[in-house]
């Protein structure tokens, strides 16, 4: 996905977080979606991201990052450590879903989920007329060089967090230049959570 | 074996000076020695232009009678003198001083060229105009430890009780009183507030001690392959290192003084250093299976490269570096412990910012002990930035990795200066750099 300030989901995630909070960024990459946070909203900021080339990036914005992977990265920290937890584009290419999650709302008051919605109505046509595997404007990988190892629709998202009782606090539905209101399971090709298991 | 001799004339020629004196005694290969004739017709002028040039050390005394330092060893030391070094100038406000902090082996002269021994500082390529440290911005002080041998009071130290050499009568010192004596340093050049404590392996626990000690007077520390504490395996080299000292005969108990350095001991606990310094790729890399000849010697004088090498470093070592100062200085870092709330006490919390890096090959400070340094500043939710960077050079990368070392430590100190505001530069500037 190509990185700016104006993407559509970095757009909705920076009007999400609240002035001055304190935010962890999983998967951070270059820190495209941190650092007009930190630089307009002033927050606290922590990345962690795996790729050092990333980390130098984020480095040379003034991020503060750690070199970590994300199923590893969050066991240290104490309880409520943050206000925002962000798992963009990144819960995907988690193996341990359920761990993470449970980490980041252990971690964090409000966690923000970003991720690609396999059951967009375009993939469906490339599996059903086609039968081929989906590549998307948000899953644009082939199946042979992918680094998603969670391949989940918008409800399969939903079905989760009623099962694990999550509360969805806030939900946003992407489709290629704007939100989508109709239908978000076939016309999103992404979806934000915002989840909390606090009162 | 190239030796550049006769007196400098010129600037030009003494930054010239640097970059052959920076290969001096160890053999130049074909290669190297072209690129040094290349850079001596071309690059003079560059050269010129990154270094801070002639630099000087100063000595300055503390710990005077009535005053003396109160060692962790319940002991008392008196009085010290410290040797350091300055490059670039401090600012009006005082908010540009940085505290770099030498390894085991080190000393005051980190940056430019000194004319007492035409050396070049040992962390040269780091610090000067422009460079990682830029010495147009930030104001840089290195001093030699105490209990060192380049010109800091240590064992080869007049005791002024005795007229005599310390040697083993020089109390025992830790890296906390290390970081004492140059906090005393440090009020003396009339700063409150450092910018930066920094340094690598020994330097970056001296760095840890010094936010431990003194956590309201540093902005920020850059810790570089380095760790919290000796893990029994580093103990272990420096055991080793120790008892190959203490087992050469002419140790006399630490008390050779009269009669010169116990060359032997003290040049294979060197070797043993070296060997842990790199690691099994550059060594493949450097020396291969290379001999002096193409057929075995069947003797047991060093024929293959990496011995010469060994033997060539023991040597050089043995002439430049006192050895009880070795011993002293290795037993400091094998008491040192940041781990558990040593670093940041229960119910305190941390203004400093950190800045940790390590090395893919470095197995004598592995990565894990930063990550361990990590997990804990996680814990206490201070503000810190780890690295691991790609490097083959082992625990000496953190000498020779330049350029990604200088990406981090750059912005990381920009970025402290401007008191931790991300500001639009990023945007104007910084995009294609």
């Amino acid at each position: 996905m190509k990185n700016s300030e104006n993407q559509l989901d970095h757009r909705i995630i920076y009007s999400i977080i609240e002035p001055e909070s304190r935010v962890l960024d999983l998967g951070c990459g270059k820190g495209h979606l941190l650092y007009p946070l930190v630089r307009d909203k002033r927050i606290r900021a922590q990345g962690i991201e795996l790729d050092d080339k990333a980390i130098q990036e984020c480095v040379r914005k003034g991020l503060s990052v750690f070199q970590d992977d994300i199923e590893k990265s969050l066991r240290e920290y104490p309880d409520d450590s943050f206000d925002y937890i962000i798992l963009n584009q990144s819960m995907q290419e988690v193996r341990k879903v359920d761990c993470v999650i449970g980490e980041a709302l252990r971690i964090g008051t409000k966690v923000i989920v970003g991720f690609p919605n396999f059951a967009y109505y375009k993939s469906r046509c490339v599996l059903f007329f086609r039968g081929r595997s989906p590549v998307t404007k948000s899953l644009p990988y082939l199946w042979y060089d992918t680094p998603n190892v969670r391949f989940l629709s918008i409800k399969d998202f939903e079905d989760f967090c009623e099962g694990k009782n999550i509360r969805i606090v806030e939900s946003h539905y992407l489709g290629e230049k704007t939100t989508v209101k109709l239908l978000p399971n076939l016309f999103a090709l992404n979806a934000i959570f915002v989840l909390t298991n606090k009162p | 074996m190239l030796r550049v001799q006769g007196g400098l004339k010129t600037q030009n020629n003494a930054e010239l000076m640097c970059c052959f004196s920076r290969v001096k005694g160890w053999k130049l290969y074909g290669k190297e020695a072209k690129t040094l004739m290349n850079m001596k017709k071309t690059k003079s002028e560059k050269v010129y232009n990154n270094s801070i040039g002639v630099v000087e050390t100063q000595y300055h005394t503390i710990a005077e009678q009535g005053d003396e330092l109160n060692l962790e060893s319940g002991e008392k030391l008196g009085p010290v003198t410290l040797a350091y070094e300055t490059y670039g100038s401090l600012n009006d406000d005082k908010s540009n001083a940085i505290l770099v902090l030498h390894a085991l082996s080190g000393d005051a002269h980190a940056a430019g060229l000194s004319l007492e021994d035409h050396s070049v500082g040992w962390w040269n390529d780091m610090i000067g105009p422009d460079k990682a440290f830029d010495t147009n911005r930030y104001f840089v002080i290195c001093s030699n430890v105490i209990g060192g041998c380049k010109g800091s009071t240590g064992p080869s130290s007049i005791n002024p009780a005795t007229g005599k050499h310390y040697a083993l009568d020089f109390p025992f010192i830790t890296v906390a009183d290390m970081v004492h004596a140059q906090r005393r340093l440090i009020d003396y050049l009339g700063i409150d507030k450092l910018l930066c404590v920094a340094g690598g392996s020994m330097g970056g626990m001296q760095a840890l001690q010094w936010v431990s000690s003194y956590p309201e007077k540093v902005r920020s520390a850059v810790v570089i392959a380095s760790t919290l504490k000796h893990s029994p395996q580093q103990i272990a080299f420096n055991e080793v290192v120790r008892q190959s000292i203490m087992a050469d005969p002419s140790w006399y108990e630490g008390s050779y003084y009269e009669y010169g350095q116990p060359k032997k001991g003290l040049s294979v606990a060197r070797m043993i250093g070296h060997i842990t310094f790199m690691s099994d790729k550059s060594m493949e890399e450097k020396f291969s299976r290379r001999q002096k000849s193409d057929k075995f010697s069947f003797g047991f004088d060093p024929a293959f490269e990496v011995e010469n090498y060994l033997h060539y470093r023991g040597l050089n070592f043995a002439q430049r570096f006192d050895a009880n100062s070795y011993l002293y200085i290795t037993k400091a870092i094998d008491y040192f412990d940041m781990s558990g709330l040593n670093l940041i006490p229960l119910g305190k919390t941390v203004d400093t910012r950190f800045l940790i890096i390590s090395f893919k090959s470095d197995w004598l400070y592995p990565s894990y002990q930063s990550q361990d340094i990590v997990r804990l500043l996680k814990k206490r939710h201070a503000d810190a930035t780890y690295c691991e960077l790609n490097s083959t050079y082992g625990h000496d990368a953190f000498l020779v990795e330049i350029n990604e070392q200088t990406t981090l430590i750059k912005h990381f100190l920009d970025k402290t200066f401007k008191k931790y505001l991300v500001s639009g530069d990023y945007e104007k500037f910084g995009k294609s750099a």
